[in-house]
């Protein structure tokens, strides 16, 4: 919403400068979001007649004016516009004048011929970008009066950022009434005579729909001059308000609309058959909008309508065949009351946004129309002329005002400050709410402007805003203490990501929408979660990985000339199972680069595969995982894993296949893991055993194994045999090269051994490792001596 | 007699020369060995008279305790020369630096949340958190924005169906844990959110913290302490400037935007207001007996404030360049 402050202060003046008044808005909950001059500083610049013109002797582009400043004597003027002609008016800064831009104009000698002023064009008074010469005034512009003046410069322009619910600040008079109630300054009346009925006509109006439109008034003015200029004054305001200039009809009903917040419509009689039925329409009735949109109607679409088609959406936007043009003669009137629930969300669903649905869907105040009507047809007559036909008014169902309770006590309960009741009446009656008061309660009408205010919650609201927010105290709460729950079965976020950054992790926040193909190509996705309305086309789809976000920071940091990268992210992914929407916590990681940073005294090792699988282990403690063989599309195949915990596979681990590393010139492979954040955040509460007496026993066990032996079958079968006194299996060294022959290694297991009785002797410990080199054996592993 | 002087200068001045160990013992040999000077003395007093022998015994005694003492004395000279030369020889440069890994960071955004985190559960707040992708239900009409209400278009909201939106704020949670815990309540729920806008100072994803209080005592005022103590707080500057300005949120009524003073102007940091009786109609609690106050704030706000952080859009570029200064 914006507008003129002029123009507001000649309905409500208080005594306040413009950024106090707008400080008072904004502290009222209408957000003043733009206070700026409708044109930059400039001072003694005048409307001036130039008189006579002569070449300049000593210059072909010069010219020396007579110029006429409403002084006895005419000013000599030397001007280099190409357009200056006798008889024009144009702005004159006079000597001692300052221009935008701190031009001050002094008297000068240019080429040996004095000036004593100089003629402006737009763009040095600051008031356009680019101009073609002088500034040429309306013949009727005053001379010698200022320019500030004759075009009400010292104007500012205020924009208010309008909440939903303030539709009663949508016109010059709501606004007014709010800066009174705010200030306490006597609104300014709108005084006016509507002019006479001389017309029999009446205009025949149906409506169908009473509950969408439960009143209409309308009446036909005929004889009009559509051609007849809006005048200066008008044209200003709406110009200020961001409406752009039509013809006077309409500009005028646009003006009423912006003055008393009532949208209003104008049709040309005469391109109407029969008289007017707002009705919803039938399907697929098709109307071509004031914009030339072309708009195919749902049944039930409010509209307005002649006998014979649909001229207007009702309460959003006029038609392009039934409006008001220059050689209009006959127009017809209209001020309605379209109910809120048959606009709100309409224009939307046709992507239009006008000022009419602006206010319609926010409620306009029906108690108005009337005069709204009134208003126009008094300057219609007065700009365009015309005779004046009886209004129609029809008048349904129009919202019900139900009373409502206000408790003293409950303002003070819910605001934590105590109003008095002679205060909240005070703030009532200031605010145009009238009531009836009993001991602590007030019995409170809404005004018809005020749709917002329905429950006891919004009168509290109201007499807080006029009390003033910085008025109630900052208070803290008194509430009784008890400790919030801490199980110790859920670890912490913040030490897991912890461990991360001390294992020299860069945490990176990406989009959760990634393009499609990363979806598709990475995470074998056939149907990624599609967004309806994607704000671009590379950030289309919901990932399901965390993948494509690490993989294009990856690459972005590369392409800055960094070459050992480690990042990890913690996001929702999400899929579709079902039909039900799965969202899953992950963290992952990519490394990339040498091991460790370049430094001296250590080799620049490529990271490798069991480097990240040491860091993803490291979250783990004291829960261990299980990594099992399993191809990814993104991962190589030889080298990727699924991992387990407690029997669940909640996550990936891999080195990048050889193919998006070429793909995205990576020169050596990235290993990139991904786990879900549930099984990393449970945890058990640790439960002692008791630390043995008795000194453990360590026997190591060597075997060759051919390659595709993996470790863990090793291992599992060795501990899942029981042999006796056996607490522990490690794998402590995988070799290969002399005395193994090609295709086979070697694995290396520490076994501990430990009593709780007594240390353990040959004789016990022999059997145990029997029984695993037995197992082994039975695996094909043949023991190494 | 004179020769057993002789012999005990010689030793000494011999010793104090020998700068090797390894020369020493051979030096002490040439006195003390079998074959020494001061042994073939001591056995040739097996020829001297009983009443000479005493004599003679302790003057050779004395000698030979003096070369002992000069030798060990010797000794521990050369072998302190020997360890000052081998630690001289061991010397570090100690300005050389250390090796190992580096250490990484956490995101300026997960810094920030931690922080905030930290401030409410201080004061007894839970963190409870929400779905993403979220039900049209719980993102608008639970909270008091029925279809079509204008509100709805202050949104841009991006659609994954006709029913389930991407949430464009953390306020469903506060239903959602409404629904299923009894006041008083005390919770924050800090979690991604989104909206269909993109420039410096707007993401299409972005962080939001919800608060929420309910309790039978609860008021206006007590929000505005939370949240200005919060401010001062987070921003370690107990004369910060917060001013409440009224708003319009349909489910808070009377609702608030928060601003604080910045660099002489003001700057909203976010929304709040007491939850909407619309609301807790919603999840069955009881308007009359229970109040409750809610609050939102933007993360990447207080992050860019507290940090200097000009364009939004560098959280989410991950250039190392710009994360490496948070670490």
């Amino acid at each position: 919403m914006k507008f003129s402050e002029n123009w507001l202060r000649s309905w409500v003046n208080p005594d306040l400068s413009s950024d106090e008044l707008g400080h008072v808005l904004t502290m009222a909950g209408l957000e003043v979001e733009g206070l700026e001059s409708v044109a930059p500083a400039f001072n003694n610049v005048v409307v001036a007649e130039v008189l006579a013109i002569a070449k300049h002797p000593d210059a072909d582009r010069l010219n020396v004016c007579q110029v006429n400043v409403g002084e006895a004597e005419p000013l000599t003027i030397v001007c280099g516009a190409a357009n200056v002609a006798v008889g024009l008016k144009v702005p004159c800064a006079r000597i001692g004048a300052v221009l935008p831009g701190d031009f001050k104009i002094k008297q000068a000698k240019v080429r040996g011929i004095a000036s004593f002023g100089m003629l402006c064009s737009a763009v040095e008074l600051g008031l356009a970008v680019e101009s073609n010469g002088l500034w040429i005034l309306p013949q009727e512009a005053p001379i010698g009066h200022s320019m500030r003046e004759y075009l009400d410069l010292d104007d500012k322009l205020i924009t208010l950022k309008l909440t939903p619910n303030r539709s009663d600040c949508s016109g010059m008079s709501g606004i007014a009434r709010e800066v009174a109630a705010l200030t306490g300054v006597d609104l300014k009346p709108l005084s006016f005579i509507e002019p006479a009925v001389t017309l029999v006509d009446k205009l025949v109006v149906n409506i169908v729909d009473q509950v969408a439109c439960p009143l209409y008034i309308g009446r036909i003015v005929r004889g009009v001059n559509a051609s007849a200029p809006t005048p200066v004054w008008m044209q200003r305001r709406l110009e200020r308000s961001g409406l752009r200039l039509i013809n006077s009809v309409v500009d005028i009903t646009n003006y009423v609309m912006m003055e008393l917040g009532q949208p209003m419509h104008a049709f040309d009689a005469a391109k109407l058959t029969g008289g007017i039925t707002v009705r919803g329409a039938i399907q697929g009735e098709t109307l071509t909008l004031l914009n030339d949109q072309i708009v195919v109607l749902d049944a039930g679409v409010l509209v307005v309508a002649d006998e014979e088609r649909v001229l207007a959406l009702a309460g959003i936007m006029g038609g392009a065949g039934s409006g008001v043009d220059l050689t209009s003669k006959d127009v017809i009137l209209e001020a309605a009351f379209f109910h809120p629930d048959a606009i709100a969300g309409r224009a939307r669903r046709f992507g239009l946004a006008t000022d009419s649905s602006f206010r319609f869907e926010r409620g306009v105040d029906f108690s108005g129309t009337r005069r709204a009507m009134a208003r126009a047809t008094q300057l219609l007559v007065e700009i365009c002329g015309g005779e004046v036909g009886e209004v129609v008014e029809h008048i349904g169902s129009l919202p019900a005002r139900a009373a409502i309770n206000l408790r003293t006590s409950r303002v003070a309960r819910v605001l934590g400050v105590v109003l008095e009741p002679a205060q909240i009446a005070d703030l009532l009656g200031r605010l145009q709410l009238s009531f009836v008061m009993s001991v602590d309660t007030f019995s409170v009408t809404p005004p018809s402007f005020r749709f917002d205010l329905s429950i006891e919650s919004d009168l509290i609201e109201e007499l807080a805003r006029l009390y003033g927010y910085d008025n109630i105290p900052a208070l803290p709460p008194h509430a009784g203490l008890t400790m919030l729950p801490c199980s110790e079965l859920q670890r912490d976020l913040a030490p897991i990501l912890q461990t991360l950054v001390a294992r020299d992790y860069q945490e990176i926040v990406s989009y959760a929408f990634v393009d499609e193909q990363v979806e598709r190509e990475l995470c074998g996705n056939d149907s990624p979660l599609a967004l309806q309305n994607p704000i671009a086309s590379n950030l289309a789809v919901m990932r399901s990985s965390l993948i494509g976000g690490l993989v294009g920071a990856l690459r972005y940091n590369l392409n800055r000339r960094q070459s050992r990268v480690r990042l990890f992210e913690l996001g929702a992914c999400f899929s579709k199972v079902d039909g039900a929407y799965i969202q899953t916590q992950r963290l992952s990681g990519l490394v990339y680069g040498s091991c460790l940073p370049e430094q001296w005294g250590a080799k620049s090792i490529p990271v490798d595969f069991y480097d990240a699988k040491a860091d993803l282990e490291a979250l783990f403690p004291p829960m261990t995982l299980r990594f099992v063989s399993a191809g990814h599309p993104a991962l190589h195949p030889g080298r990727s894993a699924k991992i387990f915990y407690a029997d669940q596979a909640v996550g990936w681990i891999g080195e990048l296949h050889p193919h998006w590393q070429k793909q995205y010139d990576l020169t050596t492979a990235g290993i990139w893991f991904e786990i879900e954040l549930d099984a990393l955040m449970q945890t058990q509460v640790p439960c002692l055993n008791e630390i043995p007496k008795f000194l453990p026993v360590r026997r190591d066990l060597a075997v060759l194994v051919s390659e595709s032996v993996q470790a863990q079958s090793l291992l599992d079968v060795m501990l899942q045999t029981r042999a006796p006194y056996v607490q522990e299996v490690v794998l402590f060294d995988v070799y290969r090269g002399q005395g193994v022959e090609f295709g086979k290694k070697s694995l290396a297991f520490r076994v501990v051994l430990q009593d709780t009785q007594k240390t353990l002797t040959e004789v016990e410990i022999e059997p145990s490792m029997a029984i695993l080199v037995d197992v082994l054996n039975m695996q094909g592993a043949q023991l190494r001596m | 007699m004179e020769q057993l002087q002789q012999i005990q200068e010689q030793a000494l001045q011999q010793f104090a020369v020998i700068s090797d160990e390894a020369q020493l013992e051979q030096v002490k040999a040439k006195y003390l060995g079998k074959e020494g000077s001061l042994t073939a003395l001591l056995k040739a007093l097996g020829k001297l008279s009983n009443e000479e022998r005493p004599q003679a015994g302790a003057r050779i005694n004395l000698v030979k305790q003096a070369i002992e003492l000069a030798l060990q004395q010797r000794r521990d000279e050369l072998a302190t020369i020997k360890l000052t030369a081998k630690l001289a020889a061991e010397s570090l440069d100690v300005t050389l630096p250390g090796r190992g890994l580096g250490t990484g960071g956490l995101h300026p955004i997960t810094r920030t949340l931690l922080r905030i985190e930290q401030l409410f559960y201080s004061l007894g707040f839970a963190v409870s958190s929400g779905p993403e992708i979220e039900h049209d239900f719980y993102n608008f009409t639970a909270l008091n924005i029925p279809e079509n209400h204008p509100a709805r278009a202050m949104h841009d909201t991006f659609y994954i169906d006709p029913e389930h939106v991407l949430r464009t704020h953390t306020s469903p949670v506060q239903v959602r844990y409404m629904e299923s815990n009894q006041p008083p309540l005390k919770i924050i729920s800090p979690g991604r959110v989104y909206r269909v806008d993109s420039d410096a100072t707007h993401s299409p994803m972005f962080h939001q913290v919800e608060g929420l209080w309910v309790d039978e005592t609860v008021s206006f005022a007590n929000l505005k302490g939370v949240v200005q103590d919060f401010l001062q707080r987070f921003f370690e500057q107990d004369d910060l400037q917060v001013r409440f300005r009224p708003s319009f949120f349909p489910f808070t009524e009377p609702s608030a935007e928060m601003d604080m003073s910045w660099k002489g102007g003001w700057l909203e940091i976010g929304g709040c207001g007491m939850v909407h009786p619309n609301v807790l109609k919603h999840v069955n609690i009881d308007s009359e007996k229970y109040l409750g106050f809610a609050f939102g704030l933007g993360v990447e706000r207080l992050a860019m404030l507290r940090y200097g952080v000009s364009d939004l859009r560098q959280f989410y570029e991950s250039d190392l360049r710009f994360l490496k200064q948070f670490n």
